[in-house]
């Protein structure tokens, strides 16, 4: 019984012999890299690692993305004026800044004020799009459906809104996110300080909502499955067309617990709405600050969206409008 | 029971391998007060094991013996030179002068400012700063009531023994990086101590302390009206903000009610305190600091060559209210308040270069406690 109380994977999917997929059709770039077969991959998912296929937009992409790579870590390594060990002890806070306010949306300014950021940005973005054609033809050919490549594409929706559509709306690079892991983070803060408290931008709020329901869906969806692995409930297309006991038992757990019950296949659509949602509706929020409201306080306030609270300590009031000294 | 196990073990790595890589944890106990209305997490949050040990640490000094009314002559009838104490009946005078060294050079003397030859004698440098020094804590005193209320500063506040102030700042390029087209990291973007250890512009003071570049950034209209502040200065209004809630030992919620930063309405009354402060600092800065750059020697000033400068560190040192609130100026009247008009009588002549002594040099003998 304790076998089957797993949060790890406890089935090995391993093939006497690699499979090597149906065959390519004539003139089609092959399959490269020779599979093998590992068991601590086993560990993580299907323990057969290759053959990919990589075909020219793959290439492409990668060698994009390498290029984007090596602009932006170059250039971090440069602010530290080449010192390795800098490097890698400030890595979390090194970036690569866009242009400042004064170039506008120049198109390509001096390399060491904004241009590599520029270029870095054009080669990263080619190399996103480059990947999403990639998952489009791969799910084309395979004979699935494209849910997986527009999927992806709502999280290069708010890449684009961050990096390009904004700025191009506001008429300057200055206002894109800089290449970099703390630096990201304090344009975000800086973000919501600039417009006045991006809590309460709706759809941020909304984008929050899909996001902590994506993570309550995931866990609820997760742990059904492994609950039901006892009774093979992780076989789940077998269950779709052919309801078993795992299916029946995960779906009266919830009937039973909540009076409703996702099914088989609907809770997959719930998933992939709930993770869609995510990006695009977060993207809508930074999309519309600046650009169609400056203060999202304010605007809360006048269409009565943020709750007034008591002013606890009276006569506060601005001292720069009371002094004359000014600001 | 066995997946619990499991499961409390990978909550335990987690939590110890976030722990080990990453700084500023505090053991517990955190205790938090509620400093605003309910449900805004306007909360204070200290350590009062922490909280404990600085208050050894800003303790303000004994004076070298207590203050008493004085009915002796005014110091100035007796020495030569007094441009700003020549009011102070002697023993009072002497009495200030000890305790400034006890402030300022504890392990030195009279030597660190004086010609000992010609202790009237302006050849000095550090005096003669130390002379604009005073006039600057009695601008502070007198002018800057809405920052420093009845407890006032002395010389101690911000030198605690040290001829140097610990926290001062100077305009700083940062460290090195490579020139040519390489991308400049634009004031910003390394762990850097004066905003905390965040990645945010390095050097805010220069534009917002040494300068008067605004540091309002929100717009007080809901609509877009009038073209706005870039995320960079944002990002600059930011780094100032961290650098006062470091130099408080306070969070945001000190002084803002985080949920409308701007809104004056919803802050409490220390973020009044903090604007005079800011306002303060400027004047500092302006009015008394940087007329004093051409008299200090080329290794007191910065790396860019301009004189040390003040913020909220100087004073505060990392707690809200310097001195935890203990006012020095009850023991030292003196320097509560400018000298009356009547007092400037002293020296019609105050030409140093007339004051240089006989002796050769002696000064140049004096072991300098304030080398770094």
């Amino acid at each position: 019984m304790a076998e089957y109380q797993n949060i790890f994977t406890r089935v090995q999917v391993v093939r006497s012999t690699p499979d090597l997929g149906v065959p390519l059709p004539a003139r089609r770039a092959d399959r490269i890299g020779k599979p093998i077969i590992a068991y601590w991959l086993g560990k993580l998912g299907n323990a057969q690692l290759g053959p990919i296929y990589l075909g020219w937009t793959g290439l492409a992409s990668l060698l994009c993305g390498f290029i984007a790579i090596e602009i932006i870590g170059l250039n971090m390594w440069a602010s530290v004026n080449w010192d390795p060990v800098q490097f890698i002890r400030q890595l979390p806070w090194l970036a690569l800044e866009p242009p400042g306010p004064e170039y506008g949306l120049a198109v390509l300014p001096p390399l060491a004020e904004g241009g590599w950021w520029l270029l870095a940005g054009f080669f990263l973005t080619a190399s996103i799009f480059l990947w999403w054609i990639r998952t489009y033809r791969r799910a084309i050919e395979l004979g699935l459906g494209t849910h997986i490549a527009w999927a992806f594409a709502s999280a290069i929706f708010l890449y684009l809104v961050l990096g390009f559509i904004r700025p191009v709306l506001m008429g300057s690079w200055a206002e894109a996110v800089p290449f970099g892991i703390f630096p990201h983070l304090d344009w975000t803060t800086a973000f919501s300080i600039r417009y006045g408290n991006l809590y309460y931008n709706p759809f941020h709020a909304l984008s929050i909502v899909f996001l902590y329901g994506s993570v309550l869906l995931f866990a609820m969806h997760g742990a059904t499955i492994l609950a039901v692995s006892r009774f093979g409930g992780e076989r789940e297309i077998e269950q779709i067309t052919d309801r078993g006991t795992a299916s029946e038992r995960a779906a009266l757990f919830w009937r039973w617990t909540m009076g409703f019950n996702a099914t088989m296949e609907s809770i997959h659509r719930w998933a992939w709405w709930f993770a869609v949602l995510t990006p695009l509706t977060g993207g809508i929020g930074i999309l519309l600050s600046g650009t169609v409201v400056d203060n999202w306080y304010l605007w809360a306030v006048k269409h009565e969206f943020a709750p007034p609270y008591p002013q606890i300590y009276p006569d506060l009031a601005d001292p720069a409008a009371i002094s004359e000294m000014g600001q | 029971m066995k997946i619990g196990l499991a499961f409390a073990a990978i909550v335990g790595l987690f939590l110890t391998v976030a722990m080990l890589v990453t700084a500023g944890w505090d053991r517990p106990p955190v205790v938090a007060e509620q400093v605003g209305y309910r449900g805004l997490a306007m909360e204070q949050v200290d350590n009062p094991r922490m909280e404990a040990a600085l208050v050894a640490l800003h303790q303000a000094p004994e004076a070298i013996y207590p203050w008493a009314p004085s009915d002796l002559p005014p110091a100035g009838e007796f020495y030569e030179n007094l441009q700003v104490l020549g009011h102070l009946p002697e023993d009072q005078f002497l009495r200030l002068m000890t305790s400034i060294t006890e402030w300022i050079v504890p392990d030195g003397d009279c030597g660190y400012c004086h010609n000992l030859e010609n202790l009237a004698s302006d050849e000095v440098y550090t005096k003669v700063i130390a002379r604009q020094m005073l006039e600057m804590t009695w601008a502070i005193n007198e002018d800057w009531g809405d920052h420093v209320g009845d407890t006032g500063v002395t010389c101690y506040t911000c030198h605690r023994g040290q001829p140097i102030p610990s926290e001062i700042w100077f305009t700083e390029e940062g460290p090195p990086q490579a020139a040519g087209f390489a991308a400049s990291r634009q004031g910003q973007n390394i762990a850097a101590a004066a905003v905390g250890m965040t990645s945010l512009p390095y050097d805010p003071f220069t534009p917002l302390l040494g300068g008067t570049e605004s540091i309002r950034v929100e717009p007080r209209t809901a609509l877009p009206e009038t073209p706005g502040v870039s995320i960079q200065e944002t990002e600059r209004t930011y780094a100032l903000m961290i650098h006062m809630s470091q130099s408080l030992g306070v969070n945001c919620t000190f002084c803002h009610n985080t949920r409308a930063m701007a809104s004056w309405e919803h802050s409490t009354p220390q973020r009044i305190t903090a604007w005079h402060g800011i306002q303060m600092v400027r004047s500092l800065n302006e009015d008394h600091l940087l007329p004093l750059t051409s008299l200090f020697p080329d290794e007191r000033l910065g790396p860019l060559g301009d004189v040390a400068k003040v913020n909220c560190g100087t004073c505060h040192q990392g707690i809200n209210q310097p001195l935890l609130g203990q006012s020095m100026l009850p023991e030292f009247p003196s320097l509560a308040q400018r000298p009356e008009e009547t007092a400037a009588m002293e020296e019609p002549a105050d030409e140093p270069a007339a004051d240089e002594p006989a002796a050769d040099e002696p000064v140049e003998e004096e072991p300098d406690p304030a080398a770094e």
